[in-house]
């Protein structure tokens, strides 16, 4: 990644311009050209750097439910309860929290009703109890990574 | 200028949830496939984003390996009266990522403020943190700092791509 891919993605995480010819005015806005500008994006996608590029949908305007869960997992059992949630579709972002509550993720289901069923499933199958903390307001939401 | 239908509106939806194509002008290219005018899409688009359907055309970016591996989620216990107050005086804080308000469950989880803060190092992350809620007079509340230490691959997760539900 050079000083044009650096200055590209903190100016795309700001947003494209909603312009006929967005890679127009980009390319004037970063000094450079438009054809290099997109090149530059598909190779980024094309890496892995990055994992979308489009518009960022507020995917619960699209409907469908939402909780941050946690569970406490005996530290015997944390592979074992890691590689059930991976195999469920509704379950993202897991992560290992330095915390009693040390697993923590999010579950995505098409309602309110199917993230509690999900949630007792995890239950019975793990035989640990289920931190459910959906989200009550949303103060801010921007993530932002200055390269 | 001729609107889309309904239909075309469905289907513009379903192509964009795929991307934005990587085309001198995206629009025209979406239009053509549409069967729809260039100026009608654009303006679809521009009507969804106002609407908050989309909050921008962006990207989403693997930002641990990009080097941000410090990923902390500060979570602190704040009288009732005061939570939307001070959820909105910290989500304008530049460098907190996510700032939302949910339940506590008590007695096993007392916290009710949840901010996401991202960095490389993990004891600068602590440091920002630790000033920035003395700067707001803050440190006298409850609070934890739940660094994340590792993240799980998931098989197939729907969502996996979408940063908003992400708390890390």
């Amino acid at each position: 990644m050079d000083d044009l891919d650096r200055r590209l993605l903190n100016r795309l995480q700001h947003g494209l311009p909603l312009v006929r010819e967005p890679w127009v005015a980009l390319a004037a806005e970063l000094d450079s050209d438009e054809a290099v500008l997109r090149q530059r994006v598909q190779a980024l996608l094309d890496d892995g750097t990055l994992t979308r590029f489009g518009p960022m949908f507020d995917i619960e305007r699209l409907g469908g439910a939402f909780t941050l869960a946690a569970l406490r997992v005996p530290e015997e059992r944390f592979e074992e309860v890691a590689e059930l949630l991976a195999c469920m579709p509704e379950v993202a972002h897991n992560y290992r929290r330095e915390h009693v509550w040390n697993m923590w993720f999010v579950l995505g289901c098409a309602s309110y009703a199917e993230i509690e069923g999900c949630i007792g499933l995890i239950e019975v199958a793990t035989g640990l109890r289920v931190l459910n903390l959906p989200k009550e307001e949303t103060y801010h939401v921007g993530l932002h990574f200055p390269l | 200028m001729s609107l889309l239908t309904q239909q075309q509106r469905l289907q513009l939806c379903r192509l964009l949830e795929e991307g934005l194509p990587l085309a001198p002008r995206p629009y025209l290219l979406l239009a053509q496939q549409l069967g729809a005018e260039e100026q009608a899409v654009l303006a679809q688009v521009q009507s969804w984003q106002d609407e908050g359907l989309f909050r921008r055309v962006g990207l989403v970016l693997r930002h641990r390996g990009l080097g941000f591996a410090a990923n902390a989620m500060l979570v602190l216990d704040v009288p009732d009266a005061l939570v939307d107050e001070l959820g909105d005086r910290l989500g304008k804080v530049d460098g907190i990522n996510l700032c939302y308000r949910r339940p506590r469950r008590l007695p096993q989880w007392p916290y009710n403020l949840f901010c996401m803060i991202h960095g490389r190092q993990r004891e600068q992350v602590s440091a920002w943190i630790e000033a920035l809620l003395r700067r707001e007079g803050l440190a006298q509340l409850p609070h934890r700092l739940l660094f994340s230490t590792r993240a799980f691959k998931q098989c197939g997760g729907r969502y996996a791509a979408a940063p908003e539900v992400a708390h890390g």
